[in-house]
C-alpha cells in the first residue's frame, strides 16, 4: 500500500478486534427456533409423503426422502379415493378452491356492502344493526351450527355448493374491519365526490373500492385460508363424495382401515402437503400486494 | 358565472343553537367574497350550505337565477376547494381533474382539452401522470384548484385552502388565487380565519362572529371604519387598542358630544410618540409604560400599559426604548374610533367644533 493512501486515512485503526456481541446471537437463536418449530412438521410431512404406506406403518414418520414421491402424488391426484373411490385429489382440491374462493369473495362483498350502508347512510336502527352484527363476532359458527344445518337442510341445499358456502358468508369480522376503514376515509373526499357528481354507487365503485384494495387483500388472505380449512361445516353439509373438500378427504384416507389394509399414510401426507399449497400461494401473492398497499401511504 | 344571493339563511344543527344566524349577503357576478371570523363562528357552515353539503334550516340561497336550497351539490354548478385538498388518492392528477367532467358526460376530447388548458394555467403539465401522494403540498393545492377550474362553474367555493401551507407558499398561492380569479372572472366565496388573507383577497369582506354577520364591506372600508369592537379587534394586526372611555379620565377635552361612548379605539400605527408630559398633542394624549419591546425588522412594537389598560404602539424601524420606559403618546383625533356600550361603532360623536379644530387641536385628554 502506498504512503499516499495510508496517509489519506490516518484515523482508520490499523487493527481493531471487533467485540463479540451476544445480542444478535440470542436474537437469531430465537428466530431459528421459531422457524424450526414451524418448518419441521412441514418437512416431516413432505418426507413422509415420499414413502409407501408399509414403511410409514412400521417405521413411523420419516425424516429422509423415500422412493414413492411420484407414485403417491399421482395416486392422490388422479386415482379414486375414499369408500367409493369416486373422487380423486383433483376434484377435492377443486371443491376446496370453490369453497375457499366463494367463502372469501362472498364475505368481502357482503361485509363491504354492509359496512357501506352502516357508515354512509343514515337509516333507523343503523347503530343497532351494527352492534347486532358486532355481537355475532362473539358467536363462532359452531354455536349456531345446528340451526344453520336445519335451515340448509330444509331448503334442500345439502350436497350443493350453495349450501356449503352461503350460510358462511355473513361476516361480522369483515363488516367490522371495513366499517373502521370506511370511517377513516376523510369526509372531504366524499364531499368532493358529491360535488363532482358521483352518486352513492359511483362513489362506492370509483373511489371507495379502489381505496380499499389493501383492506380487501388482507381480508381475502384471512378469509380464504379460513374457508379452505373449514372442516366441521363441510362434513355436515356434504355426504356425497363429489362435494368433499381436501381437508375432509385426508381424514377419509386415514379412516380406510378395513381388515388387514393399512391406511395409506404416505398418500394422506401427500394430500396434506397439497392441501397446504393453495393457501401458501394466496398468502405469498397477496402479501406482496398487501405490503405495497401498506407502504403507499395516505388516503 | 353568476350572482349569489344569500337571504336570511340560518343553520340549526341541534336544539335551538344557531350555527349561522339570519345571514344575508349579496355577491355580484365575478366578485371575490371573503368570509372571515374566529374559529367556530359558522363560516364553514355557511359555505357548506352554499355548496349543498349541509341542509339549509331557514332562508334561501340563490345561485344565478335558481334557488338551490333543494338541489344536490352536483346540480348547483359550483366547485369547491377543500382545506385538505380532498384529491382522490388512487387517481392520477389528470383523472382527478377529469373525474367531475366524466360524471357529467362531457365528451372525451373536450375533457382532455379542458384538463390540459387548466394544467397549463397552473403549471401542472409535467405532473399530470403523477398520483397525489407524489406531489408537494403546494402542487396538491394547485391540482385542487385545477379540479375546480376545469368545471368552469358558476361559483368557486374555498374553505381555508391555504391553511396547510407554510407561510411563504401561502403568500405566493394567495397572489396566484387572486390572479386566477380575476382572469377567470368567476364569482368566488372564500373562507378563512386569517385576516391578512381576507384583506388581500377580498373585493367584499364579511366579518362573522358567533353565526352573525358583524360587517360587510370593502376590505379597506372595514379596516378604516370597523362597525364594532369585535371587527376592530379582529381586522388588522396587531389589533386595534380598545380602551374603556372611563379609563381615559376625560376632562372634556375630547369634545365629546355623544354621551353613549363607552370605548375608544386607535390602531398601533396611528400612535405618535411625543415628548413626555407634552400637553399640546393633537387629539388624545396619554402616558404609556413600556412592558416589552418586539422588533420585527422594519418596525417595532411596544407592548405596555396606559393606566391599567394594555396598549400596543408601533414604532418605525428600531425602537430605542427599553422595558420600564415611560413615554408620552398621542393619537390624532381623526384617527380615533368610538363605540357604544354594545360595541357598536358611533359616528359624529365629537362636536363639530372639535372635528373642525382637529388641526389646531387644543382639546385633549390625559390618562390619570
Ligand atoms: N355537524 C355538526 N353538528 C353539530 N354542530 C356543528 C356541526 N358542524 C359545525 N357545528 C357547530 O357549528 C358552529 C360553526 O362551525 P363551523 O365549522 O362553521 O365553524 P368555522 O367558522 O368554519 O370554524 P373554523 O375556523 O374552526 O373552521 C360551531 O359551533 C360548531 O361546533
Ligand atoms: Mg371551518
Amino acid at each position: 500500500m502506498s504512503n499516499a493512501v495510508s496517509a489519506a486515512r490516518p484515523l482508520a485503526p490499523v487493527t481493531r478486534r471487533p467485540t463479540f456481541k451476544w445480542g444478535p446471537v440470542f436474537d437469531h437463536a430465537i428466530l431459528i427456533a421459531g422457524s424450526a418449530f414451524m418448518l419441521v412438521p412441514v418437512y416431516l410431512a413432505f418426507m413422509t409423503s415420499t414413502h409407501d404406506a408399509v414403511t410409514v406403518h412400521t417405521g413411523g414418520v420419516q425424516a429422509l426422502p423415500g422412493g414413492s414421491l411420484v407414485d403417491n402424488y399421482a395416486t392422490v391426484m388422479f386415482d379414486g379415493l375414499g369408500f367409493s373411490g369416486a373422487v380423486n385429489g383433483t376434484t377435492m382440491m377443486l371443491n376446496s378452491l370453490i369453497l375457499g374462493l366463494g367463502f372469501a369473495v362472498g364475505k368481502i362483498v357482503l361485509s363491504m356492502m354492509a359496512a357501506y350502508a352502516i357508515v354512509y347512510f343514515r337509516f333507523p336502527l343503523a347503530e343497532f344493526a351494527f352492534w347486532a352484527i358486532f355481537v355475532t363476532l362473539l358467536l363462532p359458527l359452531e354455536v349456531r351450527i345446528l340451526p344453520s344445518y336445519e335451515i340448509v337442510q330444509s331448503m334442500g341445499l345439502i350436497n350443493t355448493y350453495t349450501g356449503l358456502i352461503v350460510p358462511l358468508v355473513a361476516s361480522a369480522t369483515g363488516t367490522f374491519f371495513f366499517r373502521q376503514f370506511f370511517k377513516s376515509v376523510p369526509d372531504e373526499l366524499i364531499e368532493a365526490a358529491r360535488i363532482d357528481g358521483a352518486g352513492p354507487l359511483k362513489f362506492f365503485l370509483d373511489i371507495l373500492l379502489p381505496l380499499s384494495r389493501t383492506m380487501i387483500a388482507a381480508i381475502f388472505i384471512i378469509m380464504f385460508v379460513y374457508g379452505w380449512n373449514q372442516y366441521l361445516w363441510p362434513t355436515l353439509i356434504t355426504t356425497n363424495e363429489d362435494y368433499f373438500t381436501l381437508v375432509r378427504g385426508i381424514k377419509q384416507i386415514i379412516q380406510v382401515w378395513v381388515g388387514s389394509q393399512i391406511p395409506e399414510y404416505g398418500q394422506a401426507m401427500a394430500l396434506a402437503v397439497l392441501a397446504m399449497l393453495p393457501p401458501v400461494i394466496v398468502v405469498v401473492v397477496f402479501q406482496s400486494w398487501f405490503i405495497k398497499g401498506l407502504t403507499e401511504s395516505d388516503k | 358565472m353568476a350572482r349569489l344571493h344569500i337571504d336570511q339563511v340560518s343553520k340549526i344543527y341541534t336544539g335551538t343553537q344557531r350555527a349561522v344566524d339570519a345571514v344575508s349577503i349579496d355577491v355580484d357576478d365575478g366578485e371575490f367574497l371573503v368570509l372571515v371570523g374566529p374559529s367556530g363562528c359558522g363560516k364553514s357552515t355557511l359555505l357548506r350550505m352554499i355548496a349543498g353539503l349541509e341542509a339549509i334550516t331557514e332562508g334561501a340561497i340563490t345561485i344565478g337565477e335558481r334557488v338551490v336550497n333543494d338541489l344536490d351539490p352536483a346540480a348547483r354548478d359550483i366547485a369547491m376547494v377543500f382545506q385538505n385538498y380532498a384529491l382522490y388518492p388512487h387517481m392520477k392528477v389528470y383523472d382527478n381533474m377529469a373525474y367531475g367532467l366524466r360524471n357529467r358526460g362531457i365528451a372525451r376530447d373536450e375533457i382532455d382539452r379542458r384538463v390540459r388548458e387548466a394544467a397549463t394555467t397552473l403549471e401542472l403539465g409535467p405532473l399530470l401522470e403523477r398520483k397525489p401522494r407524489e406531489l408537494s403540498g403546494g402542487q396538491r393545492q394547485r391540482v385542487a384548484m385545477g379540479r375546480a377550474i376545469v368545471r368552469n362553474p358558476a361559483a368557486f367555493l374555498f374553505d381555508e385552502p391555504l391553511s396547510n401551507l407554510d407561510a411563504k407558499l401561502r403568500s405566493h398561492m394567495r397572489v396566484e388565487i387572486k390572479h386566477l380569479q380575476r382572469s377567470l372572472g368567476i364569482t368566488s366565496v372564500y373562507v378563512t380565519h386569517d385576516q391578512l388573507e381576507a384583506m388581500t383577497l377580498a373585493d367584499k369582506l364579511v366579518v362573522m362572529n358567533a353565526g352573525k354577520v358583524e360587517q360587510i364591506g370593502a376590505p379597506l372600508d372595514v379596516y378604516e371604519r370597523p362597525a364594532s369592537t369585535f371587527v376592530a379587534s379582529f381586522i388588522g394586526a396587531p389589533a386595534m387598542n380598545l380602551i374603556p372611555f372611563s379609563a381615559l379620565g376625560d376632562d372634556g377635552r375630547l369634545g365629546l358630544r355623544d354621551a353613549t361612548v363607552a370605548t375608544i379605539g386607535f390602531r398601533p400605527q396611528d400612535i405618535i410618540e411625543v415628548a413626555n408630559d407634552n400637553e399640546d398633542g393633537d387629539g388624545l394624549s396619554l402616558r404609556f409604560v413600556v412592558d416589552a419591546v418586539e422588533p420585527v425588522g422594519s418596525e417595532s412594537y411596544l407592548h405596555g400599559k396606559v393606566g391599567a389598560e394594555r396598549v400596543v404602539v408601533r414604532i418605525d424601524g428600531r425602537a430605542p426604548h427599553r422595558e420600564g420606559d415611560r413615554i408620552g403618546i398621542a393619537v390624532p383625533s381623526e384617527r380615533l374610533h368610538a363605540f357604544d356600550a354594545d360595541g357598536r361603532r358611533l359616528e359624529g360623536w365629537r362636536t363639530p367644533d372639535a372635528v373642525g379644530d382637529a388641526g389646531t387641536a387644543m382639546r385633549k385628554t390625559r390618562a390619570t
